[in-house]
């Protein structure tokens, strides 16, 4: 008997397929949320080197390791003071419900750290819970005024966002509620498309008189932070710092996004691990490392994540998707009180499943979490997200002490390079640490 | 009648003028003139009070920034981003503007009395910008909401994926941008520019005026639009 010998192309396999098979259909790019799926290298493929013989280890119950964190310490007159190095990004109100942001905020404020406004204005709800805000101010300026930015402890000048650099931001319409659109003075309903470029300036020399202007309408009280997509990571942070920036916000590759083009999520910018030690590279080029603090976001998912961030020269890191996922994104219920409600079928309905979900970019959210629609935002309710983001942030600050104690440091600023080794070619060329059990970093020395 | 305060950019720093303006104009005192601006860029922004400032002389970008309820006016030209995201006032320039006047702002009203650069009123949402002479290319540009009246002729692409802001424009129109059409003018438009312009100061007949709106065929995601997106 012949047996039938199936063998998939590896050119165009079974995804490839879809692909084409979708666009034959619609004629349109595919649109979705979150960040790239693809196999990167990531803070998984570092190690630490923590004491032994020849470093000592701080006791872990005893001694105390320090989290505090300074951002904003180069010409404002009030900096930035955070109890813990890991901050809230910057995602709006529209991409989530005003619960969400009303969690975030308080759960920021309960673990001494900060929130971020989005594209889409600052809300009434996270001004209140949030006691350190940074307020974006993006190409699109929705709902961008002078009271807010009044209001703002930090303001956060962004040229660019790691899922979708050279892009600007998405909201289809069915997350143009009436108080959405009010905000962005957009028609309800529509689907709206951001621009990627600031209306008032073009290039660096304008950005020095931008920046300029927003420190003289704030009388210099605050900081102003430059978030840049990771692509050409050395020269940009560069030109932030020429700038004026205060502080330099690099967001990788693995970030996410509430709604962009599949090719921008998975085919722009380079990883979040690759990024750091250019972004340092620049700092110390212009001899402000320290002066300029570096923030560091995309992907960063636990207390390990920043620990290597931090070692690797970063001063605070910046979470987003993890905070969703915290929410209950891709859970398999939300809950009601201490009732666990299924939302499978939900999920279901758009096509997806717990743990595959990326589909923020519908607003039908199954857990509540990306959503405008009145009855699913229900779901998410700011008290228990609250509680849960807090719980979050607070077990990724105990795992951070933890490794910083580890390696000898009684501060998580004393992190360092040196403590790190690379368990893969590529992270030890992208990282700069020497791959485990050699001296060898390609790309940066000669032989093992 | 409150006396005029006179504050000489030859001799004081633009971040001494602007915390002056913020904070430090004695009650009562609604009128500041500021001497030898030379090109200066970032001069009386973020004000939030109902006072005039003259600005004697060319100034240089974000002239005004996010002005509310202020009254101001320069006496020559201005650079980059006059008036961007002004949210009420009035910022009047005598000469004439360079890139982004107006850019994303939320109210008030801005008058050119000359030319303006391109992308004049791009991506506003709300104001009223009057130019009394002629605009460049991709003017009101993602326009939101709000009224650009161009009483000469304007540049190419103007009104590229134009949301709901209303474009008049007395004089010739070099291209329209993606989305944007000519519309018939009504007794509603009419008034409109009538109003404007009287506000502006500008002697200009409304009846030479034509409409330009939104299509509105950009809205929402359809493969038809030939990447127009
Ligand atoms: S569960 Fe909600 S937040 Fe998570 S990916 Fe799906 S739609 Fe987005």
């Amino acid at each position: 008997m012949s047996r039938l010998r199936l063998e998939e192309s590896y050119s165009f396999n079974r995804d490839v397929l879809d692909y084409i098979q979708h666009a034959s259909e619609h004629g349109l790019y595919e649109i979705r949320g979150l960040g790239a799926k693809r196999k990167l290298p990531t803070f998984d493929d570092l190690t630490f080197l923590t004491a032994s013989a020849s470093r000592y280890p701080l006791e872990g119950y005893r001694e105390k390791c320090v989290s505090k964190t300074v951002l904003g310490t180069r010409h404002a007159k009030q900096p930035v003071e955070l109890e813990i190095p890991i901050t809230i990004a910057g995602m709006s109100f529209g991409a989530l419900s005003a619960n969400v942001k009303d969690a975030l905020g308080r759960a920021a404020t309960a673990m001494g750290t900060s929130t971020t406004t989005g594209d889409g204005g600052m809300t009434p709800e996270e001004r209140v819970s949030s006691k350190t805000l940074v307020y974006q101010c993006l190409p699109s300026r929705y709902g961008f005024n002078p009271d807010d930015l009044r209001k703002a402890d930090a303001i956060e000048l962004v040229i660019g966002q790691g899922a979708k650099p050279g892009g600007g931001g998405m909201l289809l319409g069915q997350k143009i509620s009436p108080r959405v659109a009010k905000m962005r003075t957009l028609p309800e309903g529509i689907d709206q498309r951001s621009a990627c470029r600031h209306p008032d300036w073009t290039g660096p020399d304008d950005l020095t008189i931008k920046i300029e202007e927003l420190r003289e309408i704030t009388d210099w009280r605050v900081p102003i932070y430059i978030k840049l997509g990771a692509t050409r990571v050395r020269e940009d942070v560069k030109l932030a710092v020429k700038a004026g920036a205060d502080v330099v916000v690099i967001d990788g590759m693995q970030g996410g996004t509430a709604a962009t083009q599949q090719v921008f999520i998975e085919n722009t910018g380079i990883p979040t691990l690759a990024a750091i030690p250019l972004a340092v590279q620049a700092l110390e080029e212009m001899d402000v490392f320290g002066e300029v603090q570096l923030i560091i976001s995309g992907g960063i998912r636990t207390g390990a994540d920043v620990a290597k961030a931090l070692a690797l020269g970063a001063d605070a890191v910046a979470i987003g998707q993890g905070v969703l996922m915290s929410l209950g994104c891709n859970s398999e219920h939300w809950c009601q009180g201490d009732k666990k409600i299924d939302a499978t079928a939900d999920y279901a309905k758009l096509d997806t499943a717990p743990g595959y979900c990326h589909h923020c970019h519908t607003g039908k959210c199954p857990v509540g979490v990306t959503t405008q629609d009145p009855q699913l935002e229900q779901r998410m309710q700011p008290e228990w997200g609250a509680r849960r983001l807090k719980n979050y942030l607070q077990t990724m600050t105990m795992e951070l002490t933890t490794l910083a104690r580890a390696c000898g440091k009684s501060n998580v600023h004393h992190l360092e390079r040196e403590d790190l080794v690379a368990l893969t070619i590529e992270a030890a060329a992208m990282a700069k640490v020497p791959l485990a059990g050699t001296s060898w970093i390609p790309g940066a020395s000669g032989g093992v | 009648m409150a006396r005029v305060i006179e504050f000489d950019l030859s001799r004081r720093s633009v971040r001494e003028l602007n915390q002056y303006l913020h904070h430090e104009l004695p009650a009562g005192e609604q009128r500041v003139e500021i001497l030898n601006p030379n090109g200066m860029h970032s001069l009386a922004v973020g004000l939030d009070a109902p006072i005039d400032v003259e600005i004697r002389g060319h100034a240089g970008y974000f002239i005004a920034g996010m002005n509310k309820q202020a009254s101001v006016t320069v006496h020559g030209n201005v650079g980059w981003s006059v008036a961007e995201n002004i949210m009420s006032g009035t910022v009047r320039v005598k000469g004439c503007a360079s890139e982004c006047a107006g850019a994303s702002g939320h109210g008030g009203l801005l008058v050119i009395e000359e030319d303006a650069s391109s992308r004049c009123g791009i991506s506003m949402k709300g104001c009223d910008i009057v130019v009394g002479g002629s605009v460049g290319h991709m003017s009101a540009f993602m326009a939101q909401a709000g009224t650009l009246v161009v009483c000469g002729d304007a540049g190419p692409s103007l009104g590229d994926s134009l949301y709901e802001a209303t474009i008049y424009v007395g004089g010739r129109i070099a291209s329209l941008g993606a989305d944007a059409q000519e519309e018939p003018m009504t007794k509603a438009d009419f008034d409109r520019v009538a109003s404007l312009l009287k506000q502006a100061g500008i002697e200009r007949d409304p009846k030479s005026f034509k409409r330009v709106a939104s299509k509105r065929s950009l809205y929402h995601w359809h493969a038809d639009a030939e990447q127009e997106y």
